[in-house]
């Protein structure tokens, strides 16, 4: 009983301290001076990192999906729906989140051993005593790096997953490619894309965040810098769930008016 | 009786240069763990100043705060005549300046080349340099001044312990700062590079006129560089002197540091 109560309260104040270091971030990033340079080098990195993962991963889930639900859609005589049923599901859901979980797996492991080595040797009080703002330059170029470069990695990846069902669709069905992706975007509507991009902004501020604070929040020594990649995983894959739901939730509301 | 009267000839003749940095009744407290409990410290300009002191004792815990990388609980802190503890961020960032600090661990940026290293503290100083846009001729100075121009190009993975230590030193003065804080300089040397080491402080301090804040376990590093010595036991100042001053005191808690 003891230990639940003091596991939820540690959570608690996980929760208050991840708050606190995202109201530091809104607060730092309006602030000059600012780490232009920095930036894109991050974006650079963080992008260009990602894009084969997330190119294969699309490509995958295109093929897999077409695969799993051909024999049933045959079963009912509807085939012809397959472009529009993986598209709108592609787009509306699979991608965003499969890619995002791809990402958080790659990124925020990445940033929280990154940042969580060079705290741990003192890199960040380096920083720190040579009169460079240490959050500034670490932490808020990538939180910004993560939330600007997963939505494009995000479309990237769903044009790769659509390509992927359509060689299945080509090799099973004799669908041409032209045909294919005609009856891909006659079912898509804005509505669909626009609150899946949405989100994935979301969901990339949350990978950045998350990675960031595990990162330089760690102490420990070198068994923390574990730590600090493994957690940042964890949570951030959790967030995401949560941040999906709610943007579901929200979209839900605002298709209904 | 005048006071002055007793003080040893060494004290007077550093207390007639400027007072570069000083700390007054600093305290400093972790839950119920009180590290610093009314430390103070004296630095004059031109002076090596050596404090050492068992492990826990608050060496590292004082360093930390003189350059603001941790708060007080209470007292001053004064670097060049103004309190650090009450200045806003861009006023400490301008006093850091002033301010070169060799880590324990090198702490150099691992992602970064080695003129990369030297360049950093510039991006947001060059201002003192007069807004200069090449800073080739800075890093090149530095790097000189600790005799590794070659490796500019290096990754810091690619040089020995004794060389980071170098490259270390050579960051810390690219600002030409007015004070250096040493934490351990020769921890983790083997003995010959600990001597290089100890050698390039003496040479670096003629070169720069810096007054050195050297926080050691290592008594020949104490021995060679120290004007003055304070020995720091649970937080507080328990000796100062000078070198033979200490090493020949009968006080056993002293005693024990020479040993």
């Amino acid at each position: 009983m003891q230990e639940s109560k003091s596991s939820f309260k540690s959570f608690f104040i996980e929760v208050g301290e991840l708050t606190y270091f995202s109201g530091r971030f809104f607060k730092e990033v309006f602030t000059k001076p600012f780490e232009f340079k920095e930036l894109l080098r991050q974006c650079y990195s963080i992008g260009n990192r990602s894009v084969l993962l997330v190119g294969v991963t699309g490509f995958i889930i295109g093929l897999v999906l077409t695969l799993q639900t051909r024999p049933t859609l045959q079963e009912f005589g509807a085939e012809s729906w397959m472009p529009s049923m993986v598209g709108i599901s592609i787009i509306r859901e699979i991608g965003p989140v499969i890619i995002a979980l791809t990402f958080a797996g790659r990124i925020a492991s990445g940033i929280g051993a990154e940042l969580g080595s060079m705290k741990v040797t003192e890199q960040i009080d380096a920083m720190e005593v040579s009169g460079t703002n240490p959050f500034k330059f670490l932490v808020v170029t990538r939180i910004l790096a993560a939330t600007l470069m997963l939505p494009i990695l995000v479309i990237f990846g769903d044009a790769i997953a659509l390509f992927g069902s359509y060689l299945i669709e080509n090799s099973k069905g004799s669908v041409s490619f032209v045909l294919y992706f005609n009856k891909v975007f006659s079912t898509l509507e804005f509505s669909d894309l626009i609150p899946a991009v949405i989100k994935t902004y979301f969901f990339g501020f949350a990978i950045g965040l998350v990675g960031c604070y595990k990162g330089y929040t760690c102490e420990k020594g070198t068994v923390g810098v574990g730590q600090a990649a493994n957690s940042a995983v964890v949570y951030a894959s959790m967030l995401l769930f949560i941040l999906d739901f709610i943007a579901v939730f929200v979209t839900d509301i605002f298709i209904e008016l | 009786m005048n006071q002055t009267e007793n003080i040893p000839d060494i004290f007077k003749k550093v207390e007639s240069r400027n007072l570069m940095l000083e700390i007054v009744e600093l305290r400093k407290s972790f839950g119920n763990n009180h590290v610093l409990n009314g430390f103070n410290l004296e630095l004059y300009e031109g002076e090596n100043l050596v404090i050492m002191g068992k492990s826990g004792s608050g060496k590292s815990v004082m360093i930390k705060c003189l350059v603001g990388l941790m708060e007080v609980d209470s007292g001053s802190i004064k670097v060049m005549g103004r309190d650090i503890t009450k200045l806003s961020r861009v006023e400490l960032d301008e006093i850091r300046t002033e301010i070169g600090f060799l880590f324990q661990g090198n702490a150099l940026y691992d992602s970064m080349t080695v003129r990369e290293n030297l360049e950093f503290p510039l991006r947001r100083h060059k201002k003192k340099f007069g807004d200069i846009t090449d800073t080739t001729a800075l890093v090149m100075e530095a790097l000189e001044s600790v005799g590794l121009a070659h490796t500019i190009n290096l990754m810091p993975s690619e040089l020995s312990g004794g060389m980071k230590k170098r490259i270390a030193l050579a960051r810390a003065l690219i600002l030409k700062p007015k004070i250096i804080l040493y934490d351990e300089p020769t921890s983790g040397l083997d003995p010959i590079t600990s001597k290089e080491i100890i050698e390039l402080m003496r040479r670096v301090q003629k070169q720069y006129k810096t007054s050195s804040l050297i926080i050691t376990h290592d008594v020949d590093c104490a021995r060679v560089v120290s004007e003055r010595m304070i020995l720091l036991v649970d937080g507080t100042n328990y000796a100062e002197g000078t070198f033979a001053e200490l090493a020949s005191s009968e006080e056993e808690q002293v005693k024990a540091f020479f040993k």
